[in-house]
């Protein structure tokens, strides 16, 4: 991304880290993200995705690192950086006792908007929920709960929109309803940066980012994570293949097998001696074997254990 | 399916436990509180106050004017820690709440005493506590027949029998009816303030967090302070409602009077206010759900209820007691209210119970606002 001009960046930071105490969640992160890009944030529970994105929109100050967001220095302009980003946090947090109506207007309120009640007339009728406008928040599904978040978030017509986990239990409808929504959105310019645990969800996104253990791992489109991975995989069909999993596990050349329904993963960085390692059981005719291309998750389960120092290259 | 099973029922049992261990704070009020409560009631409080501060003035010094001294002393109830030399010194005292008597032995006392008249001394009790008083007024009976029986020898010895040789008038200042509404009405005012503004802003707050609407918040352009006074004016308007009505019920229903200055009564309540809604924010920063808060507020309103003066008199308690009610702002409050409504108190009489007042709620807010501003990283 070394060609993308410092303007076209809507977040720009290097040497990301934040400590609590004697524990550090997030080390020496460094994220670019272009003007209306949808990025993935990924990474398991914990790994530092939530104190990140927390740091960006001015809510934690940064142990360490610097950098921009939206042109706001973030350690200084944390002021300027919450007038113009809309931050989604994990749990719904509206205020569930208050109708519809009164959080969108009390949102509102607080960005100091002009013509509040044409803009919040507006977003309601977006969201089709002028109907049920005087409801209790409380009162909403999961689903649009979370397009009331959502729809909160962007009133105030913001540059960069933050999503902590905007989907988890959502049903898949609602979910894909809520992709939609937001690659209108970056159509009209927004840039967005979403954090998520599922995996067609990274796939949704322009460009995505692996965080484990407070670390960076990767960066990139889908296609060149899979293809920087290095990662060769074979997939393998057939009857009792637990057992094989079993004798599969551990041989020199295999970094990790991998069970997806009726299929087994198996992979390796080496294609050679991922090949030599599989050869005995290629014969085997109750056994299918066909290359496959690494999947997202194959990587990012690679990522995982070669981090923690398991399964690492030989 | 059994209807109660054995094995089932210990899960919950066991379950329950272990989450009450967890709780630490939980935990620490169930052990916490009864103790509390134990020594409050068992060392603290006493309903029969003694040594009770007395001024005198006296005019006619005589053996007679300090032995009829040293007999109220020896009742135990009175503690003549003042001389006054006139009356108008004495009366200021007493509205200070320096002393709870005045005793004044009158110019010509021994003479008129000696020629058979039957003179009199007046007790002057501030009994804007009736609680407080009426034990030592109570004592005062037949002080008249047994004080001067030492000094009333040889040819006065003739005295003695007969009619008693002298009187003793009581006067019950700011309370003449020693009604005890009047006592209670204006402390009321102090607790139900405590209540509410203690718990309202502690609840209020940590509400916020709980539920993770503070996140949300923070993240807009609104800042802490916003959030904070916020949250807290409402609270104060209700205060000053609840204010109002206690008083205008107590005018209407019990009669109470309101002998001082509202700016006075209006400011004072402003400051007390302030005092309790610093002690609910920083109880919100400390408490992890809205229960440990609800539980910290309770910590904090008992000792105020019990050791302020409110239910049980003041002077009553031991001085560790004391030592404490001095620290809590109810204590101040009533004071000041008390003095305000019932006695006409002013400004400058006021101003000893208005510092402390002031100097809790400047440590409050401090610790409050340095507490709060922690949490939000």
């Amino acid at each position: 991304m070394a060609e993308v001009a410092p303007e076209d960046l809507v977040i720009d930071v290097r040497g990301l880290t934040k400590r609590f105490g004697d524990r550090t969640v997030v080390r020496d992160v460094a994220l670019r993200v272009r003007r209306g890009e949808i990025f993935g944030f990924l990474g398991p529970n914990g790994s530092g995705k939530t104190t990140t994105i927390r740091m960006l929109c001015g809510l934690l100050e940064p142990s360490a690192g610097e950098g921009q967001c939206i042109g706001y220095d973030i350690r200084r302009d944390t002021a300027a950086i919450k007038r113009q980003v809309g931050y989604m946090t994990q749990r719904f947090s509206l205020y569930e006792d208050l109708t519809i109506r009164e959080n969108l207007a009390f949102i509102a309120r607080l960005y100091g908007m002009r013509g509040r009640r044409a803009a919040v007339d507006r977003t309601l009728e977006r969201l089709g929920l002028t109907a049920r406008q005087h409801q209790p928040a409380g009162q909403l599904s999961g689903g649009w709960k979370q397009r009331l978040a959502l729809a909160s978030c962007v009133m105030h017509e913001p540059k960069l929109l933050l999503l902590d986990e905007p989907t988890a239990g959502v049903d898949p409808k609602a979910r894909r309803e809520f992709w939609d929504e937001i690659h209108a959105l970056a159509h009209g310019g927004l840039t967005v940066l979403v954090s998520t645990h599922y995996m067609d969800e990274a796939e949704r996104c322009h460009r995505i980012g692996y965080i484990f253990n407070g670390r960076l791992l990767t960066e990139g489109s889908v296609a060149d994570v899979v293809r920087d991975s290095g990662l060769v995989t074979w997939s393998v069909e057939g009857a009792s293949l637990a057992p094989l999993r079993a004798r599969l596990s551990g041989r020199a050349g295999i970094d990790m097998v991998v069970p997806f329904g009726a299929v087994l993963h198996v992979a390796g960085s080496d294609e050679a001696r991922l090949a030599a390692a599989i050869a005995p059981f290629r014969d085997d005719p109750l056994l299918r074997w066909t290359r496959s291309p690494a999947t997202l998750e194959d990587v990012f389960i690679r990522l995982m254990s070669a981090a923690n120092g398991e399964g690492a290259r030989p | 399916m059994r209807f109660f099973a054995w094995g089932r029922f210990v899960a919950m049992v066991v379950k329950e436990f272990t989450q009450m261990r967890r709780d630490r704070m939980t935990f620490a009020m169930m052990i916490g509180l009864p103790l509390v409560q134990l020594v409050i009631f068992g060392f603290a409080i006493n309903m029969d106050p003694k040594h009770l501060p007395a001024a005198a003035i006296v005019a006619d010094a005589s053996p007679f004017g300090r032995s009829i001294l040293g007999a109220m002393e020896n009742s135990g109830y009175f503690a003549v820690t003042h001389l006054a030399t006139s009356e108008a010194e004495a009366d200021d005292w007493l509205q200070r709440g320096k002393v709870q008597f005045v005793v004044s032995i009158p110019a010509d006392f021994s003479r008129a005493l000696l020629r058979g008249e039957r003179p009199a001394i007046l007790v002057e009790a501030d009994a804007t506590d009736p609680s407080a008083t009426s034990n030592a007024i109570a004592a005062l009976e037949g002080l008249n027949r047994t004080a001067l029986q030492h000094d009333l020898v040889g040819g006065l010895a003739g005295l003695k029998s007969g009619p008693p040789p002298f009187e003793v008038r009581i006067h019950r200042r700011y309370n003449p009816e020693g009604s005890t509404q009047y006592n209670v009405v204006p402390g009321l005012i102090g607790v139900i303030l405590t209540m509410t503004m203690v718990i309202m802003t502690a609840l209020a707050v940590t509400r916020e967090r709980e539920r993770g609407t503070m996140e949300a918040l923070l993240a807009t352009p609104v800042s802490p302070l916003e959030v904070l006074i916020g949250k807290i004016v409402p609270y104060i308007l209700v205060g000053f409602i609840q204010v109002t009505i206690v008083f205008v019920v107590a005018r209407l229903l019990f009669d109470v009077p309101m002998l001082g200055s509202s700016i006075v009564f209006g400011a004072v309540v402003l400051l007390f206010i302030a005092a309790n809604l610093a002690v609910g924010i920083t109880f919100s920063t400390v408490a992890r759900n809205q229960l440990q808060a609800m539980q910290m507020a309770i910590f904090f309103f008992l000792p105020s209820i019990m050791l302020s003066g409110f239910v049980f008199p003041f002077r009553g308690m031991p001085t560790w007691a004391q030592a404490i009610g001095e620290v809590l702002p109810l204590t101040h409050f009533l004071r000041i209210v008390r003095g305000v409504m019932l006695k006409g108190t002013e400004w400058t009489h006021v101003m000893p119970d208005v510092w402390p007042l002031a100097a809790f709620l400047l440590v409050a807010v401090t610790i409050a606002l340095a507490r709060y501003r922690r949490t939000l990283d």
